[in-house]
């Protein structure tokens, strides 16, 4: 075997094996950029990142393996590969994300002012359109019906959802023990995690158009609101506040449960004054992930509170727009058809910013309340 | 893994009061006194564990209740479903174009995910590797509306790529061109959804299994790097197969949410037709055949939208459950 081979060979000589400087993989990962580079010119006669970023990949392992093989030995250069390819898979993933924030914030930045916040898709015109296009106008339109929607819908979905969700974990943490309908509700809740979104939007508007159909039957498409559009958001946020809270609520010490029962507390009262108070940050922070989560769902809405062009603060009567819903309908049905088209989609690149925006300061603020409300550590 | 086994080591203790009284004076012990405050609360959070149970009981009977009429179609009159020759007819096409998405999303996102997962597990300095898993994380974060507006801006740009693929592939009936040699020259094909759902797929396959890398047992890592494997042995020998049922299941996951996903693909995809080749336009999506037909759906057409809505549940239910099988199975293994 090679293995053995090599190991015997280097023993012999000393106890340390020969091994390239460290600044090698790099000087050999510029080289084959340029190398790549070259070649995408030469070949195509002009110069294409893709094409030199795929050459600039295969050229730089293939001079990796290569070097290494014939200076430290084969299970070092494939150890050196290994970690080239893993690295490479790692920068290629970072490339969507860096192109993707850049168009959002270039785009969206460049349509986005405070008009747009400010006002709704109310008398909306595709002359209005055609004049900004032709530089006559401004930007008209706007999102503010949107922003008031995502802000009511996302609010009822949290008021249904997170008593659901916090009651049913502490169900399952502090109640189930190990019986069946505890497992079953662990197991319905991994399930539940995997419903795809447009099915829990379907399943509300099912629901409630069920119920329209048996209390009044000849109003119809009365079941698309604000308030199903709540309940279906709610189907995809309460597995991930029961997981979330479960897993915090595991973590509450056994010691501070049982020195309560032991001063005679009763179990509610040690779940409500104990329990939750320790783990009152993971909470908070779990369901400001939940929240992140589905602010940006679209299907769900789509199906359930259509795509309203006023401003419309009724959730329980009416369409309702959401920052998401409002992206799609602008992208995908333009006010104004042919070259204007492009005032709608700049309009859904600015919305797109604010609801990125959205997501990114609810992520970062979830990881805010789980560091500054912990809990001090005991030791 | 680790809920599964802190379930047994809290469980009984959660279950009463007082457990630390043990077996010996458990037959004489007072009975505890149950008070209302009690009462109420227990059966509170009870109520809200089963509303769960209630909530995907309703969404299967609720779907079914919907999906009556085109049942009733299908009875009676197979030819007043869309497309003519009754819902199985409707339904199929739908079904191979979600999976073969979903297939090709997933092959392409597994391999790069565990890249990933390996390089901030293992290969990444160790201050860095947090900060490097927000990164992925933050993938996970962008909403996917927004995907699909930046798959529309970006898919003309795959046109000459897919033309280089046609012209030296096209031999291979996924990259044939359309019979005038042509391909889509908007680039808004299934292939193009496809790629777009691999990136949104790729930070939750990454996640689990940066989870499941973690937990291999350091002892065995470093008695392979103590026989002087290099880190790439140390990783084939001990982490991955450690890791390999997790990984399973991390990709079942994943192609449940690439199933189940649909702003993208209706947002990217022009569709039509059912077609071999994923370079011309054509082919469809369940969830995306919903989201650009339901707007202006009522009757009958609404009651058939619902019932491929169910048909995607039932897909998606198979796959995930599948997936859990796989994680409660190994987790007794594993531990």
């Amino acid at each position: 075997m090679l293995t053995t081979s090599d190991t015997t060979s280097s023993r012999s000589r000393s106890l340390t094996s020969k091994q390239l400087p460290k600044a090698t993989p790099w000087v050999i990962a510029v080289a084959s950029i340029v190398v790549a580079a070259g070649i995408s010119f030469l070949g195509l006669g002009r110069f294409s990142i893709a094409v030199t970023a795929v050459l600039a990949g295969a050229i730089n392992a293939i001079a990796v393996f290569a070097i290494s093989a014939a200076y430290e030995g084969r299970r070092k250069a494939v150890d050196r590969v290994a970690t080239t390819v893993v690295s490479s898979a790692f920068v290629l993933a970072c490339v969507p994300l860096i192109s993707l924030l850049w168009l959002t914030v270039s785009k969206g930045g460049a349509a986005l002012d405070l008009n747009l916040l400010s006002r709704t898709m109310l008398g909306m015109k595709g002359v209005l359109d055609q004049q900004y296009v032709a530089g006559e106008a401004g930007l008209a339109g706007g999102f503010y019906h949107a922003i008031v929607g995502t802000v009511l819908i996302t609010v009822a979905a949290c008021v249904i959802s997170i008593p659901i969700g916090v009651l049913a974990a502490i169900y399952l943490v502090e109640y189930a023990g190990k019986n069946k309908l505890g497992k079953a509700i662990t197991f319905l809740v991994d399930v539940m995690t995997g419903i795809p979104s447009i099915v829990a939007g379907l399943f509300a508007f099912a629901l409630f158009s069920t119920i329209a159909n048996v209390l009044m039957p000849e109003a119809a498409g009365i079941a698309k609101t604000g308030f199903t559009a709540a309940v279906a958001l709610s189907v995809l946020m309460i597995p991930i506040v029961v997981r979330n809270t479960e897993e915090i609520l595991r973590l509450v010490p056994m010691d501070l449960r049982e020195a309560s029962y032991a001063l005679g507390v009763p179990k509610w009262k040690t779940i409500v004054k104990i329990v939750l108070p320790t783990s009152v940050s993971g909470i908070l922070s779990g369901v400001t992930i939940a929240i992140a989560r589905v602010i940006g769902e679209t299907a769900p809405i789509m199906v359930t509170a259509g795509f309203a062009k006023n401003l419309n603060w009724n959730l329980f009567s009416g369409w309702m727009s959401t920052l998401p819903t409002y992206i799609y309908d602008s992208q995908l049905r333009p006010v104004s058809p042919g070259d204007a088209a492009i005032a709608s989609s700049e309009r859904a690149w600015a919305a797109a910013l604010v609801l990125v925006a959205l997501v990114m300061i609810l992520n970062l603020l979830a990881r805010v309340i789980a560091k500054v409300l912990a809990p001090k550590a005991g030791r | 893994m680790p809920t599964s086994t802190q379930t047994t080591a809290t469980g009984p203790a959660a279950g009463a009061p007082g457990p630390a009284l043990g077996p010996a004076v458990q037959g004489t012990r007072p009975k505890a006194v149950i008070r209302p405050g009690d009462r109420i609360f227990s059966a509170a959070t009870l109520i809200a564990g089963i509303l769960i149970l209630a909530i995907l009981a309703g969404v299967a009977l609720f779907l079914l209740a919907q999906s009556k009429d085109t049942i009733d179609a299908q009875i009676s009159d197979p030819s007043a479903i869309t497309g003519g020759n009754g819902f199985l007819a409707y339904v199929w096409p739908l079904v191979i174009g979600t999976l073969v998405s979903s297939a090709i999303a997933l092959v392409v996102a597994t391999p790069f995910a565990l890249g990933i997962a390996l390089f901030t597990t293992h290969m990444a300095p160790r201050r860095l590797a947090p900060a490097l898993g927000y990164v992925i994380d933050l993938l996970a974060a962008i909403p996917s509306v927004v995907y699909g507006l930046w798959g529309i801006a970006l898919a003309g740009n795959l046109t000459e790529f897919y033309l280089w693929l046609s012209k030296w592939f096209g031999w291979i009936p996924i990259f044939a061109p359309a019979a005038d040699g042509s391909v889509s020259n908007t680039g808004r094909t299934l292939l193009t959804a496809s790629l777009v759902l691999s990136i949104m797929i790729l930070p939750i396959i990454t996640s689990l299994t940066r989870e499941i890398f973690l937990q291999t047992p350091r002892l065995q890592e470093e008695a392979a790097l103590a026989l002087g494997a290099t880190r790439w042995e140390m990783i084939r020998m001990s982490v991955l197969p450690f890791g390999k049922s997790g990984i399973a299941s991390a990709t079942m996951l994943g192609l449940g949410r690439a199933l189940g996903e649909t702003m993208a693909v209706a947002m990217i995809l022009s569709p039509g037709l059912l077609t071999a080749s994923l370079v011309v336009s054509g082919n469809q999506t369940i969830a995306s055949e919903i989201a650009q037909n339901f707007p202006e759906a009522a009757g009958l057409r609404l009651s058939e939208l619902i019932s491929i809505g169910l048909v995607l549940f039932v897909i998606t239910l198979l796959v995930n459950m599948a997936a859990r099988a796989i994680v409660a199975k190994t987790s007794v293994k594993g531990s």
